[in-house]
């Protein structure tokens, strides 16, 4: 007979999960709302697969796509089969992939239609039995966001948010909310059928391995927290450009525009983690206590202070890649009186002792001159040059720069002697590369996210106090657009680095960097 | 767009170590001056000592890494009767598409003869990339070479199933754990086995049974002895269980006890199976009254089984793709980054369970 004691050392720890990479994750029946949509075709369906590829799925896990077409568990299966082919970051294994299609459930349905719901809980019973276990649920809502808590909402009557002796969790797509009210009813009609700890509002941004390394390179060298305050850093700033335009996606954009689609959310989560204090443990709580923090440090701007320190710009037609393309107006889909902005150029301050009077500039675009996501942090000068530096561009400030897409990595701007017999100084840079320090391809975010969901481990997704913080700041800069109906939207050249308007937000002899 | 992998090659007759460094070092500037959007990967040097003969074999195995290889490989192929230096360096790289970066790994490939082992620090050590951690891997023996390269190294990558004898092949591991950190492929070989093991007990309801499992078999393929007594002396080690050496079973393998506290005992039986591929086949658990877990290598994944008395008999498939050899070695090359705790704890219980420990 065994001890009372190993008995219960055993109940709170697993010995067998020590010097593990990969942590056990507890059968798992996973539910994808949206299954015929963009998102679960381009990156669920393959991140599972990938999953399941490497052996890191439950060792029980079914799958449930959920969507309002008309077909049967067969056409799902091709459909999936299809997404995973085309879209998975390495060539599927015939019998894996076979295994993982095998016993996918497809129910259609309307996602206010009770009989839906009536239908996956008979499913879930039956995934159940089968494994003579209650399976831990995620329900992963991929759909429009006016669906989010019409789902959640059913899912609670249908007695579908919690189960005995199995954990059930809600994962939840951006966006979410419109504003700072739509978020707070959001959260208030989620939190009314789950508690906070069952939730997880996803922020792709997060899953990707270098926004992850953020805290690596500020927690885990000692040579950057020193001057990470203040005294030495100038001013920093974030660029999210891209290059591509809207991509057809006019119904989405429309109601969205930069500053929603991604100011609020990604570049708002860098500047986040950029900016906290060092949090005591990577416990989720402890990450997010420290988030909420900072982002409650941010002022957030008075709406008739909006002109002053946020831009908004449409782009024009212009060039991109050689080929002349059609300005945001002239898009299939765009309300050609359109106020909807492509471009948003932001100044912050985080009010702290860290941060006091440090400008955080953000710039986000669409149809910009390159595709580039970054976070410049900008140091100092150095109180005093003790040599001449005629004849060379001369010392500048040393900068930091963490790229996040593409060519991921970090990369420090030096001083340095030009060779030759007098003492001219010109910038050089010290790189790290992901590519060249690791040469292995990086997992998909989906994927990571999609495991840590599953494992209940949260510190990779938004709570929702953090997400009202987003939205208290951003909001005002809403309202204040909203409200302005006559000014002119700047144009952009399409092609180029945004407006000329935005240099009027960087103070002093501040530009912003090159694209 | 797919990433094209072009090469640059250097190569000389009758060579020495700074003329291989200053061809690297030439091929890398040339191509580097030619595309800037090329930069040299700094990941790890890794040092093979082969013999001449299975050198084709061993760069066929060490070209099917997949994702993880060192960024720098320099292979040393020892020959009879050679008594001169003959190299070929190759920088290799993927041609940049859409405005990224591309990345450029190094090979050389040193033909020497036996007398240089003995020195073969001083021709390995110019040619490394200093700063970046030094595995060496030395599938064929050449102690010589393993003692001169010692103070070089800082993992040393070997497989436990390379030698006949699994207790050999073990006692040399725990060897080369004394002075280095081990990448062993036996062990390797047995992560999805431990993931799953791992997992299947983790309910807390389920956990409860690790203290009373009363037996354990492991299937392995006849070559991979070490693998089956490391996944033992894993279970044994984190579960804190005395041991016993195993006795051999005529040549069916091992079996033997394991006593888990008073007079309570595991029941542990090693037994050959045949299969292609080295590694593991299956492993079974049992508990309890009539309780067992068994999980088996099939296609697409493990097939797991389960019974017990309340539930009968339950079977699935626990999804997973064969690594293969390739990518193992490659598993070899990532972990010489890592430092995994629960090898050397059990390593030194496998030895123990070993029929010649006592």
């Amino acid at each position: 007979m065994q001890s009372a004691a190993v008995a219960t050392d055993l109940e709170q720890k697993n010995p067998l999960v020590a010097g593990l990479e990969r942590l056990p994750v507890r059968p798992t029946a996973l539910v994808i709302f949206g299954a015929t949509g963009d998102l679960a075709h381009r990156k669920l369906l393959p991140a599972l697969y990938n999953l399941a590829h490497e052996g890191a799925l439950p060792e029980r896990f079914e799958l449930v796509g959920i969507a309002r077409r008309d077909q049967e568990h067969d056409d799902f299966r091709e459909m999936a089969q299809q997404s995973i082919e085309r879209f998975s970051r390495r060539r599927p294994d015939p019998k894996v992939l076979e295994g993982l299609l095998e016993d996918m459930r497809y129910v259609p349905g309307a996602f206010d239609d009770d009989e839906v719901y009536n239908e996956l809980s008979h499913c879930l019973q039956q995934f159940d039995e089968r494994a003579g276990q209650p399976l831990n649920r995620v329900f992963y809502l991929s759909t429009a966001p006016q669906f989010f808590s019409v789902i959640a909402g059913k899912l609670g009557a249908a007695g579908l948010a919690r189960s005995e002796n199995a954990d059930t969790r809600i994962v939840i797509e951006k966006p979410f909310g419109y504003d700072l009210a739509s978020a707070r009813q959001l959260n208030a009609q989620v939190l009314e059928v789950f508690d906070e700890s069952q939730v997880f509002r996803i922020d792709h941004y997060l899953g990707k391995e270098t926004v992850q390394n953020l805290m690596a390179l500020r927690f885990a060298n000692a040579l950057f927290e020193p001057v990470w305050n203040r005294n030495f850093i100038d001013h920093v700033e974030i660029t999210a450009a891209e290059d591509v335009g809207i991509e057809g996606r006019a119904g989405y954009y429309e109601g969205a525009g930069a500053l929603r689609d991604l100011v609020q959310n990604h570049m708002m989560q860098l500047l986040a983690l950029l900016t906290m204090e060092p949090p005591t443990s990577f416990d989720a709580d402890r990450v997010r206590d420290e988030k909420l923090k900072v982002l409650e440090a941010i002022v957030p701007p008075a709406v008739e202070d909006v002109p002053n320190m946020a831009v908004r710009a449409q782009y024009g037609p212009g060039t991109v890649g050689g080929k002349r393309v059609p300005s945001y107006l002239e898009e299939e889909g765009v309300d050609p009186h359109s106020r909807t902005e492509t471009y948003a150029a932001l100044r912050l301050h985080v009010s702290n002792w860290r941060w006091a009077d440090v400008p955080f500039y953000l710039r986000t675009g669409k149809r910009l001159a390159r595709k580039l996501t970054e976070i410049a942090v900008t140091l100092k000068p150095v109180p005093h040059l003790a040599f001449q530096s005629i004849g060379s561009v001369g010392v500048q400030p040393n900068q930091i720069i963490l790229t996040v897409q593409p060519d991921e990595g970090v990369s420090v701007t030096l001083g340095a002697k030009i060779p030759g017999p007098t003492m001219r100084i010109r910038p050089v840079n010290m790189e790290f590369r992901y590519g060249t320090s690791f040469m292995s391809e990086s997992p998909e975010a989906y994927e990571r996210l999609i495991l840590d969901a599953m494992r209940g481990d949260a510190t990779l997704f938004t709570r929702g106090d953090e997400i009202e913080a987003l939205w208290g700041i951003i909001d005002p800069i809403l309202t204040g657009w909203h409200q302005d109906t006559e000014s002119p939207i700047p144009q952009y050249p399409a092609g180029s680095a945004g407006p000329p308007e935005a240099d009027a937000l960087l103070e002093g002899d501040r530009k912003w960097r090159r694209l | 767009m797919a990433a094209v992998v072009s090469e640059d090659v250097w190569s000389e007759e009758n060579t020495n170590p700074d003329a291989i460094e200053a061809a690297l070092r030439e091929l890398l500037r040339e191509r580097h001056a030619a595309n800037q959007a090329l930069a040299p990967a700094r990941v790890l040097n890794m040092v093979v000592v082969v013999d001449r003969e299975w050198k084709g074999e061993i760069a066929n195995r060490l070209e099917r890494v997949g994702r993880y290889h060192a960024s720098r490989t320099i292979l040393c192929a020892v020959e009879e009767g050679r008594d001169t230096l003959d190299a070929v360096a190759v920088v290799s790289y993927d041609e940049p598409s859409g405005g990224g970066i591309g990345v450029m790994s190094e090979q050389v490939e040193i033909d020497m003869g036996p007398q240089h082992l003995k020195g073969l620090e001083s021709i390995v050590d110019p040619v490394v990339m200093s700063d970046l951690p030094t595995v060496l891997w030395s599938p064929h023996g050449h102690e010589e070479a393993v003692e001169a390269l010692r103070d070089l190294l800082d993992v040393m990558l070997l497989d436990s199933d390379d030698l006949p004898d699994a207790g050999e092949g073990l006692a040399r591991a725990e060897d080369e754990l004394r002075c280095l950190y081990v990448v062993d492929l036996a062990w390797l070989r047995t992560t999805p086995w431990r993931e799953r093991l791992a997992a299947s007990f983790d309910p807390p309801a389920r956990r409860v049974a690790l203290a009373s499992l009363d037996g354990l078999t492991i299937r392995h393929q006849a070559s991979s002895t070490a693998s089956a007594l490391l996944l033992a002396g894993w279970i044994a080690s984190r579960l804190g269980w005395q041991i016993r050496p195993l006795e051999s079973a005529g040549g069916d393998g091992l079996r033997g006890r394991a006593y888990t506290g008073g007079p309570r005992y595991v029941q542990i039986v090693l037994e050959p199976f045949e299969q292609d591929v080295p590694g593991l086949a299956g492993v079974t658990v049992a508990w309890g009254e009539e309780n067992k877990l068994s999980l088996d290598r099939a296609q697409g994944g493990l097939r797991a089984r389960e019974c017990s008395r309340e539930q009968g008999e339950k079977s699935w498939l626990v999804l997973g793709a064969s690594r293969g050899e390739g990518g193992i070695l490659g598993e070899g090359v990532r972990q010489s980054h890592l430092r995994d705790p629960t090898y050397g704890p059990a390593l030194r219980a496998a030895r123990e369970f070993c029929p010649d420990a006592g």
